[in-house]
């Protein structure tokens, strides 16, 4: 049978590009502990007995310390955060990190758990030489309830490797986002990730049933016994999920599934104005209600940069055009996706609405998915944004939370400030700035701020913050909706949480991690 | 002056081209129950590409219309069809019964002799039975020329029509005046997305539905499917630690 090839083209460009970085050199460190003037905090150096330890616990392919393997580890995918940990350490089993960890809290050794690596805030890099924990060999499927959907995993499997499995058993991940070819289940759970379908499935706050964590000083902590109601005391789950890796390490997860959708429809529509994307957000709301999925804006420039990017055809393109010349002029995007278990009910929802923000013009122009291979492309130009968006050099990334009214209006006042400050330009290759752009999950309120640079610089970096926090504190947003604090945000926590609160998380830090062996110099 | 052109577009509906396809449980076809379907992706490319005919020759165009074969169903592939630009079109409603294409090539001709058409433009194969013989099949009992896989497309200013086609080494290329039957490859080219506008005008284009009967055409069935299996999945790689043991491992298996 004939069946049409799948290009995976994100891959290569990420192998492309981090070769390139090796082979430039610069004067300047671009150590985060350097760049950001960290001060190594008063923690054991790794000696012989250590490794030696290390090596009774583990088997030598388990161990890493030759410095070029080293690499991929100690630096994020952006390149932006790079640490110098001499030390990956790759357990295959939770009685094996048990072991590790107890060993680590009494020798004082500082350790950073990393899953897919695919974080945007620095927070599963290294800053100085603490020991990585990769979960990359934890990665083995427990089992699955058909009759629950509940699934239970480590937490070292890849996100789309387990959406797979599901779909296999007419089930879906209650998750889905870009990195879903990298990233682990563990690390989302870490990082409480939002993602695609927040707006149907909820937050990993309700579908997460157990967790199985190490805390610092080796104890395991089961509750993955996943019962759906379950009032009895604490429940203590709750405080790992979002920790990003500074109370325990998350070994294994217990989560609900729901049945997989069995008709999915996308429609890509251009529209003219912000006002017009609410107006359509609302109408979608109240007129596709249970089937609305995905609720996806984004801002013509995040076309623009996914078209050079992409070098292909926007499906709103009707001549023969390709890359930025084919993106049509509308000034905002914006991605529909239903899902519901039977495609007549959804086609006639669908249509309807679709005709209704048509007719009175809240829409100008759209697209539907006729096929499956046209589904897949209608999420690339949503999904590639975040790639493309470092193809000068890289990115800097927001990913806030503020009410729909105020929310575009962040992209347009961090336009104004780059150009104010002569920053910004995306033809004179002397500026740092290529430009800013907007894109995001309107159902959420969460707006993804990407700022494309051609190099990181320290004004840059100025213009931004705390410019982009104070906005957000002064329209009552939060600073990070789904990215998480890591190392990037560790500073601006008090932009979105109260001292009482500060007081109290830190209190639970000291608490179970007394030598902050986990994930130091970051999250608060 | 030359003359009018009328084409003819076949489009079928298969299951999606993106979906792998399962066996049912009886061993008789294909699993159809809960799967999605699309128009058959080289069909796609042949509508695509007639209505580019139409946009470089305005005024060679005279008509294009589209057949489809099967239930109520493939009124969905006949309407993307009008979308991207067919002007009227035809379903040919056998409900769930398998067709074969001889029979397919027959309801073909009574179109072409009922809608004068001069050229018919269709995908060289459907994905679902990959029987590749209905262009060739539907030449025949024309009479007319046939290029198959297209690659590429010329309408000439004599009337001729200059096909592409790729081959093994190379790239063929074949010259015939009209009436035409072309069937079309992956490469002729890339189809656009419907756009809602065009979406909504196609609602009121003519879509009529026909019994083979009203054709005069009887479903004869020449062909018996005995079984169907899937074919025996590979057996799972090796994964060794060093070059020491790659070698050794392929001199075991006398690879070496």
């Amino acid at each position: 049978m004939f069946r049409l090839a799948v290009r995976s083209k994100s891959s290569n460009n990420y192998l492309k590009s981090s070769l390139i970085r090796y082979s430039s050199s610069s004067s300047a460190s671009k150590l985060t502990a350097d760049k950001y003037n960290v001060k190594r905090g008063n923690y054991s150096t790794i000696n012989d007995d250590d490794l030696k330890e290390f090596n009774s616990i583990l088997s030598s392919n388990q161990i890493i310390t030759d410095s070029n393997d080293l690499i991929g580890f100690n630096q994020d995918w952006m390149k932006k955060y790079i640490g110098q940990s001499k030390l990956v350490l790759k357990p295959k089993t939770t009685d094996q990190i048990s072991k590790i960890l107890s060993y680590c809290n009494k020798r004082k050794l500082a350790i950073v758990p990393q899953g897919g690596n695919t974080g945007l805030v620095g927070g599963s890099v290294p800053v100085f030489d603490e020991i990585i924990i990769s979960l990359s060999n934890l990665n083995k499927i427990r089992s699955f309830d058909e009759m629950s959907g509940i699934l239970k995993l480590d937490s070292g499997v890849i996100l789309e490797n387990a959406d797979n499995f599901l779909s296999e058993k007419g089930n879906i991940f209650p998750l889905d986002l870009g990195a879903k070819g990298s990233c682990f289940v563990g690390g989302n759970v870490a990082t409480n990730a939002g993602g695609l379908r927040l707006l149907k499935y909820g937050s990993l706050h309700g579908s997460v049933l157990g967790l199985e964590v190490v805390l610092p000083d080796g104890t395991i902590l089961d509750s993955m016994h996943s019962l759906r109601k379950d009032n009895t005391g604490y429940d203590l789950k709750q405080l790992f999920i979002g920790s990003e890796g500074s109370l325990g390490i998350i070994t294994g997860v217990s989560i609900l599934c729901p049945a997989r959708p069995k008709s999915v429809n996308i429609a890509f529509l251009g529209l003219n104005s912000y006002e017009s994307v609410k107006k359509c957000f609302q109408t979608a709301r109240s007129d596709l209600s249970e089937i609305l999925s995905a609720f996806e804006f984004m801002d013509h420039d995040s076309q623009l940069l996914a078209a050079k990017n992409l070098n292909s055809i926007h499906p709103l393109c009707q001549e023969d055009k390709i890359g930025i010349d084919s993106v049509p002029n509308y000034p905002f995007y914006v991605l529909i996706e239903t899902s519901g278990s039977t495609k007549e009910h959804d086609d006639e929802k669908l249509e309807k609405f679709l005709e209704k923000v048509m007719e009175n013009e809240t829409v100008i122009d759209g697209t539907v998915s006729q096929d499956e291979a046209q589904l897949k492309t209608l999420w690339t130009w949503r999904e590639s944004i975040a790639e493309a968006s470092q193809q000068f050099g890289g990115v800097y990334k927001y990913d806030v939370s503020l009410p729909l009214d105020s929310m575009y209006s962040l992209v347009e006042a961090v336009q104004k400030r780059l150009n104010d400050l002569n920053l910004s330009s995306t033809t004179d290759n002397s500026k740092p700035v290529y430009e800013a752009v907007g894109y995001g999950h309107i159902g959420d309120g969460n707006l993804h701020l990407n700022v494309a640079v051609r190099e990181y610089s320290k004004d840059v970096e100025k213009a931004l913050e705390p410019f982009v926090y104070e906005f957000v504190a002064k329209h009552h947003g939060s600073i990070s909706a789904e990215h998480g604090l890591g190392f990037q945000k560790k500073n601006y926590i008090s932009y979105s949480k109260s001292e009482v609160e500060i007081k109290m998380i830190k209190d639970l830090k000291d608490h179970y991690d007394p030598n902050h062996i986990l994930n130091p110099y970051k999250y608060i | 002056m030359l003359t009018k052109i009328k084409i003819l577009v076949p489009v079928k509906r298969v299951i999606d081209a993106a979906l792998k396809p399962r066996i049912n449980k009886t061993k008789t076809g294909i699993e159809s129950k809960g799967v999605k379907y699309s128009i058959n992706p080289f069909d796609d490319i042949a509508v695509e590409e007639a209505c580019k005919m139409r946009k470089s020759h305005k005024d060679l165009i005279e008509s294009i219309h589209a057949v489809s074969i099967g239930s109520l169903k493939a009124k969905e592939v006949l309407r993307t069809a009008l979308a991207k630009g067919v002007d009227t079109s035809s379903l040919v409603d056998v409900g769930d019964e398998e067709v074969e294409p001889l029979v397919v090539s027959k309801i073909l001709k009574s179109f072409v002799e009922r809608e004068g058409s001069n050229l018919v433009v269709l995908g060289k194969q459907a994905i679902d039975d990959d029987s590749n013989q209905v262009g060739q099949m539907l030449a025949g009992l024309l009479g007319w020329s046939q290029a198959t896989n297209a690659a590429k497309v010329t309408i000439g200013n004599d009337g001729t029509v200059e096909v592409e086609r790729e081959i093994d080494g190379g790239v063929e290329i074949v010259k015939a005046p009209l009436p035409m039957v072309i069937t079309t490859d992956l490469r002729l080219n890339e189809p656009k997305f419907v756009t809602l506008p065009k979406m909504m005008k196609a609602k009121k284009k003519p879509l009529e539905v026909v019994k083979p009967q009203d054709l005069n055409i009887e479903l004869t069935k020449k062909l018996e499917t005995i079984s169907l299996e899937e074919p025996a999945s590979r057996k799972a790689g090796v994964i060794v630690n060093n070059v020491d043991e790659l070698i050794s491992k392929l001199k075991e298996l006398k690879a070496l």
